[in-house]
C-alpha cells in the first residue's frame, strides 16, 4: 500500500531517528567503555599494567607492524643511518663495560646484549630519583642482504657503541659509462 | 647577568633537547647524582650551579656521521639538558663532577651547618 506524501514525509522524518538511536548506543556503549576502564583500573593492583596495556592498545593502533623480535625500544636507544658504502649503528648505552658488550651477527640478524650493572648505593642511603636503566639488556637488528660480515667493526666511546658494518662491493652502486 | 648572555640564555631554553635518565641518591654526607649522557665528551658538558639552580647541559658528538643518511632515530636530539633545584642545605660551591663512559657523576657535599649532629640529652 501507498503511503500519502505527508505520511510518507512523516517516515521519512521518522527514518532519521534511527541514527539518533544508533549514536545514543554508540554514547552508550562508549560509556560503558568508560566505565569498564574506570572499574577495571578502580581495582587494579598494578598501575604500571594498565599503563602497559595502554601502551599496547596505542602502539597496536599506530605502529602498523611491529617487528616480531620485539617492541623496538627500550634500553640503549638505537640510531642507524646509511652511506652508500656502509650501515652506521650507534647504541647509546653509557656507563658498560665494553668487554661485556655482546655484539653478535648471525644469519644477517643483529643481536646487542649485555648486562647493567646496578649503582652501588652506599649503607643507609635514600634514593629519591632511580630512572637510569639496569639489569641485562638485548636489542635486535635485521640488517640488509648486502652487508659484507666479516668487515664489521664496533667502538665503544664515551658511553656510545658504534657498529661500522660495510656493505659488499658488488652490491654498492656503480656508474656505467656508455661507450 | 648582560643582555646579549641573557639573550643567548634564552636562545638556549628554546633549544629542543632530551632529558637524561638520572639516579639520585642521599647519604649524610651528600647527594650523589648519576646522570646518563651518552656520546657527551667532557669538552662539550656544561655544569652551571646559579643561585640553588644545578643546570645540566651536554652536546652528543657522534664521530664521523657527516653525510650519512638516517635510516631510524631513537636519539632525535643531539643533546641533552635537565634542571635541578637544589636545597639550601646543600653547598653549590663545592660540587663534584666526574664523566665516564657517558655516565655523570656528581657529588653536591651538605654544607657543614647541615650535616646530621648527635644532640646530647643530659638527665640532671
Amino acid at each position: 500500500m501507498e503511503a500519502p506524501v505527508g505520511e510518507y514525509k512523516f517516515l521519512n522524518r521518522n527514518a532519521g531517528i534511527p541514527s539518533l538511536e544508533a549514536s545514543a548506543q554508540a554514547r552508550q556503549s562508549c560509556q560503558l567503555e568508560v566505565a569498564r576502564i574506570m572499574y577495571r583500573s578502580a581495582f587494579s593492583r598494578d598501575v604500571f599494567a594498565e599503563l602497559d596495556r595502554l601502551q599496547r592498545g596505542l602502539q597496536q593502533a599506530f605502529e602498523l607492524s611491529p617487528s616480531i623480535r620485539g617492541r623496538g625500544r627500550g634500553f640503549p636507544a638505537i640510531n642507524l643511518s646509511s652511506t652508500p658504502t656502509s650501515l652506521e649503528i650507534h647504541v647509546f648505552a653509557p656507563g658498560l663495560d665494553p668487554a661485556s658488550l655482546e655484539v653478535q651477527l648471525d644469519k644477517g640478524v643483529l643481536t646487542l646484549a649485555g648486562n647493567r650493572p646496578a649503582a652501588l648505593a652506599p649503607d643507609k642511603a635514600t634514593v629519591h630519583i632511580g630512572e637510569r636503566f639496569e639489569g641485562p639488556f638485548r636489542r635486535v637488528l635485521n640488517l640488509p642482504d648486502d652487508i659484507d660480515a666479516a668487515g664489521i667493526s664496533a667502538h665503544y666511546r664515551d658511553g656510545v657503541l658504534h657498529v661500522h658494518v660495510p656493505r659488499r662491493a658488488a652490491a654498492q652502486s656503480r656508474r656505467i659509462t656508455v661507450q | 647577568m648582560n643582555e646579549s648572555s641573557q639573550v643567548r640564555a634564552a636562545a638556549r631554553e628554546r633549544e629542543a633537547a632530551l632529558v637524561p635518565a638520572v639516579d639520585v641518591v642521599e647519604d649524610a654526607e651528600g647527594i650523589t647524582l648519576y646522570a646518563d649522557l651518552p656520546g657527551v665528551p667532557r669538552e662539550r658538558l656544561n655544569l652551571t650551579v646559579e643561585s640553588g639552580t644545578l643546570t645540566i647541559e651536554g652536546e652528543v658528538v657522534l664521530e664521523g656521521i657527516e653525510g650519512l643518511t638516517p635510516v631510524h632515530r631513537e636519539i632525535e636530539v643531539p643533546r641533552f639538558r635537565r634542571v635541578f633545584s637544589l636545597s639550601q642545605e646543600l653547598d653549590g660551591e663545592h660540587v663534584a663532577a666526574d664523566l665516564q663512559q657517558g655516565v655523570l657523576r656528581l657529588r653536591i657535599p651538605k654544607a657543614a651547618h647541615a650535616l646530621p649532629r648527635r644532640v646530647e640529652v643530659r638527665v640532671s
